[in-house]
């Protein structure tokens, strides 16, 4: 146990948490850097955009070794050694659909790297999808309608964990933790509530943990990413950007900061704009841990690319579970040709009628469909209000629940190559793909039991 | 003059609700944007994007306005037909935003 003495250092005074990643198309080699020269204690990596279960859910069912997020393979060969040899405990929910299979394969990393035998803690119990099937009268938050409506085409339901999970799994003495859908910032927290060994009464420390998890929880957003505006808001050394860590107190302490040497920048107005960042009322933005209210935080420069965080305050967790329902719903179509020089936006808009006119001879119905023109109307609309540009792409895309109909989308706008107007040039395949979308429904916390299984021993 | 002049943006998702948050570079001016950056304001704007309503949190510890605007996404981020799904760039149709009185 020769990490013993820094360990408990640490424990009485501060913990260090880095994000490894913050989307499961994060970048790679930020996390390495935090394991190597970030001094942390924890290394999280958040990897599942809403509808990632449901997919994975469909890989796992084709096969039961399948599941967890592919990423996992690249992640965690590259940190492995460092936190091995660092002692560095990893969180992350990349086991998705099937956090067991993915603990294995970790694992399996482990000794084909000729490293220690490691330790996986798993958590499991998101995955509700029996549970909510015999609830079919639950409101769908976004609509109101019954569970019921979606049910015939569900392929997963999964709810959002608490920090508890990842705090009992880490009180096993586990290497790495692997989990399916655990909320964010409880991630983050769970680490933080496992060291101190704090509790769901302690609402300062709770709210201490939550912000910083949600500070930590989008990788690079707080460092500079998604920030960086030449001429406004300049960022050092962009291609570098490093990913946060924060450093957490005993008594509730709360500073942002990043590997020294990384690109990037930590101030106020980076931490400004992550920690309103998909909030929507700021007084109560619901975690499965607290509700959180950040009006009265304020933020300081303590030091070079270090934050101090101040005044956020919790409230006690509600009684149910966010649960995700993820659903087949229809299929999406697109295609896109440019269009240069002379009366290229008149082109363009008759070549986008010509496939929507096309497409109606054909037989085809749409429950969406767009036409726009890249370069002027296709991010923000209001086509008529946008000057004329030199070139202009057309797109047009079209949703509907036959598969046929949106392939035809990229097919019709493919043949306007020879079949439209003029000088069409730099068109595509046919894209189509299936739609999995998701919503949402509140489960009573005594319907969900989550449980910590092993991978491997301590 | 613009928001752009005065502040700086980011936009997140959740459903088919975006939320752009807002930030004055300088505090002098967060009066000002409370005054005229108004819900009312904000809605026009985004009128032939997003059905609203809009909705306006004040955060003046940190110089902020967090805009909550509901029906905005092309009916969510797994549906949508837009090319930006989420509505990242959404933020830059509040910098665009003129507010009437510069003065202040």
């Amino acid at each position: 146990m020769e990490f013993g003495r820094r360990r408990i250092m640490s424990r009485r005074e501060t913990v260090r948490v880095g994000c490894g990643a913050g989307t499961s198309d994060d970048r790679l080699e930020p996390a390495l850097e935090l394991a190597e020269k970030g001094e942390i204690d924890y290394l999280v990596f958040e990897c599942l955009a809403e509808r990632t279960i449901a997919r994975e859910n469909l890989a796992r069912s084709r096969d039961p070794e399948l599941g967890y997020a592919p990423s996992l393979h690249e992640r965690m060969p590259l940190v492995l050694p460092a936190c091995v040899e660092r002692n560095i405990r990893i969180v992350s929910n990349m086991g998705a659909a099937n956090p067991a299979a993915g603990a294995r394969a970790v694992r399996k990393h482990a000794a084909d790297l000729g490293l220690r035998d490691i330790a996986c803690a798993v958590v499991v119990g998101d995955d509700i999808g029996e549970i909510v099937k015999r609830m079919p009268e639950l409101p769908l938050m976004e609509t109101g309608e019954p569970l019921e409506t979606l049910l015939p085409r569900m392929v997963s339901a999964n709810a959002y964990l608490g920090a508890d999970t990842v705090k009992a799994a880490l009180d096993t003495g586990a290497d790495v933790v692997l989990t399916g859908r655990v909320a964010d910032p409880s991630l983050f927290l769970g680490t933080v509530m496992h060291h101190f060994d704090w509790d769901y009464q302690d609402w300062p420390r709770l709210a201490a943990g939550t912000v910083a998890g949600h500070l930590l929880e989008c990788s690079g957003s707080v460092t500079g990413g998604c920030f960086a505006w030449p001429g406004k808001k300049e960022v050092e050394g962009l291609a570098r950007l490093g990913f946060p860590l924060a450093d957490v107190g005993a008594d509730g302490l709360v500073c942002i900061g990043k590997p020294e040497g990384s690109g990037g920048r930590v101030d106020v107005m980076t931490c400004t704009e992550q920690l309103i960042y998909e909030m929507h009322d700021p007084a109560n933005y619901i975690t499965p841990d607290c509700v959180l209210d950040i009006t009265d935080v304020t933020l300081h420069q303590a030091g070079a690319d270090r934050v101090r965080v101040e005044g956020m305050r919790a409230k006690p967790r509600t009684d149910t579970y966010k649960v995700t329902v993820g659903y087949f719903d229809g299929w999406i179509g697109e295609g896109e040709v440019s269009y240069a020089g002379p009366d290229a936006v008149a082109r363009a808009r008759l070549g986008g009628e010509v496939v929507r006119e096309r497409l109606k001879m054909r037989g085809f119905s749409y429950d969406d469909f767009r036409i726009d023109l890249i370069g002027m109307s296709s991010l923000h609309g209001a086509l008529e209000a946008r000057p004329v540009p030199y070139e202009v792409r057309l797109r047009v895309a079209g949703r509907a629940q036959d598969r046929k109909a949106a392939h035809a989308v990229g097919f019709e706008v493919r043949t306007l190559h020879v079949n439209g107007p003029g000088s069409a040039g730099g068109g595509m395949d046919p894209k189509v793909r299936q739609v999995l979308a998701v919503k949402s429904v509140l489960l009573p916390r005594r319907y969900v039991n989550p449980q910590i299984l092993m991978e491997g021993e301590v | 003059m613009k928001v752009y002049d005065l502040a700086h943006c980011r936009a997140g998702d959740k459903g088919n609700t975006s939320n752009i948050s807002v930030i004055a570079y300088d505090e002098r001016h967060y009066p000002l944007l409370r005054e005229q950056l108004t819900p009312e304001r904000v809605m026009r704007a985004f009128a032939h994007i997003a059905k609203g309503p809009v909705t306006r949190y004040e955060l003046p510890k940190l110089r902020a306005f967090n805009f909550v605007i509901e029906n905005a996404l092309g009916g969510g981020v797994t549906i949508s037909l837009n090319q930006d799904v989420h509505g990242k760039s959404l933020s830059t149709v509040m910098l665009e935003i003129e507010l009437p009185d510069g003065s202040g």
